[in-house]
């Protein structure tokens, strides 16, 4: 299985009948793909829709229909649509249940780097300030490193998202939660050894003496 | 029971032509619509990543030659498309919006100094736009703080928590893409190309319609006005 894949997988299991639940863009967007059959999950896409369904089939997209990329959706039976300040107005309201952004850093408190690379990339923050504030439960897809330098560290270099720490990182290795603000690791990946995680992460994990095995 | 179609020559006609000469909105073309803006001018555009951007009033504001542009938008969509188009066209000296990424001619003129771009987390910026078009000095958010968009600002402690005390953002045009508009100007959007039009209708002095259908009045329910009539000033005709 592919990095991506697990990632997407693991975080599908997070999921739970009728959230509300805004995915970001990146390996975030495919947990759509692994939602549990039978579950209804209400996507959210910023831009103001709620109901996101499927990329539509090609002669099928409708040019007012798009997603916070601009790019063509569906919207499901029973989807809506709002102005932006509805749409922020849930996610800063903590209406929505759970957001899954993707990460640059993530420090040992849960800290949030993921919207400027200075000098170098800087996109602008789009709604991920607001989402990381507001959400319920936030919820980090990325790779567990980049060009071999770990992604969780003790402290970001890169500018914060957000002061408000998020609930769990999961990677192609672990999943990681900062309960009571401390880097705990939860589960490692089919294969992966616990030495293995802590070899490629900065900041200290707290390693309780038994860690699961991720379930795909 | 059934409108008969005379009804706008009727007596009818009579009362509701009268108001909206009142309400004050007037049909005007493309050309002269854009030629009230001037150079230097603060603008809202509606639109996310150019969808539900007013794209015929882009192209004439580029067509007119507009310099030194402020424009306040979600993003500045691609090139070639909405917004985009204004910054290729060097119509902008400064954009205020929450995400430039998917434009690189936007950051190269940011990273070249060639064009001041101010980012400012998309919540907090609607809720600025829609701040100064409902009376209020400002809003308290708690986005940013922590962060980098925190400096400079004052911060406020409401019961336990800290929140950014972000100021009402105005304009001196707003340029709004409608669905369907009425010839009062009563507007209704459509899907996701709704997104900051409504919002920017009520926050600058001026606003501009164009909108995809004109339609007579009566025929959008009062349930389903998004933007009330009085709100808008001018409504572009469709040739």
């Amino acid at each position: 299985m592919d990095p991506q894949t697990i990632i997407a997988k693991r975080i599908a299991q997070e999921l739970a009948d009728g959230m509300l639940v805004n995915l970001g863009i990146g390996i975030p967007t495919l947990v759509a793909n692994h939602v549990p059959p039978g579950m209804r999950i209400f996507f959210q896409s910023e831009n103001g829709l709620i109901g996101t369904g499927p990329i539509p089939q090609e002669g099928l997209a409708q040019a007012r229909l798009t997603d916070a990329g601009g790019k063509p959706v569906s919207a499901i039976p029973g989807a809506s649509t709002f102005d932006s300040a509805m749409s922020f107005g849930l996610i800063r309201g903590g209406h929505v249940d759970m957001t899954v952004l993707g990460g640059l850093q993530v420090d040992a408190h849960g800290r949030l780097a993921n919207w400027m690379i200075p000098g170098k990339m800087v996109p602008g923050m789009g709604g991920a300030m607001d989402l990381v504030t507001g959400a319920r439960r936030v919820v980090v897809a990325m790779q567990h490193s980049a060009k071999g330098k770990p992604k969780i560290v003790r402290s970001c270099t890169l500018p914060l998202t957000s002061a408000r720490a998020v609930d769990l990182v999961v990677t192609e290795l672990a999943v990681i939660a900062f309960a009571n603000g401390r880097a705990t690791l939860v589960e490692t990946a089919p294969g992966v050894e616990v030495e293995q995680v802590l070899a490629q992460t900065e900041a200290e994990l707290a390693v309780p003496t038994h860690v699961r095995q991720m379930r795909l | 029971m059934a409108v008969p179609h005379d009804r706008y020559r009727t007596r009818e006609f009579a009362r509701y032509g009268n108001w909206w000469r009142v309400a004050g909105m007037l049909t005007t073309t493309l050309e002269s619509a854009v030629a009230q803006i001037s150079d230097g001018a603060i603008l809202m555009i509606g639109g996310f990543m150019g969808v539900g951007t007013p794209e015929r009033i882009v192209d004439e504001l580029i067509r007119q030659r507009k310099r030194d542009l402020t424009v306040i938008a979600n993003d500045t969509a691609l090139p070639g498309v909405g917004i985009g188009k204004l910054v290729t066209a060097k119509a902008v000296r400064k954009v205020v919006a929450s995400h430039v990424g998917l434009n690189p001619e936007t950051q190269q003129k940011m990273l070249a100094g060639e064009m001041d771009v101010e980012l400012v987390p998309q919540g907090t910026l609607i809720e600025r736009i829609r701040a100064a078009g409902h009376g209020l000095g400002g809003v308290l958010t708690p986005t940013g703080v922590g962060t980098v968009v925190e400096e400079g600002k004052r911060k406020l402690e409401v019961a336990g928590r800290e929140y950014l005390l972000e100021t009402a953002l105005f304009a001196d045009f707003a340029l709004v893409q409608a669905f369907l508009a009425d010839y009062l100007g009563n507007l209704t959007y459509a899907l996701t190309a709704r997104n900051f039009n409504p919002v920017i209708a009520m926050a600058a002095r001026t606003v501009i319609v164009d909108a995809e259908h004109v339609v007579p009045v009566g025929m959008i329910s009062p349930d389903h006005v998004q933007t009330p009539a009085p709100l808008v000033d001018y409504l572009i005709t469709r040739t």
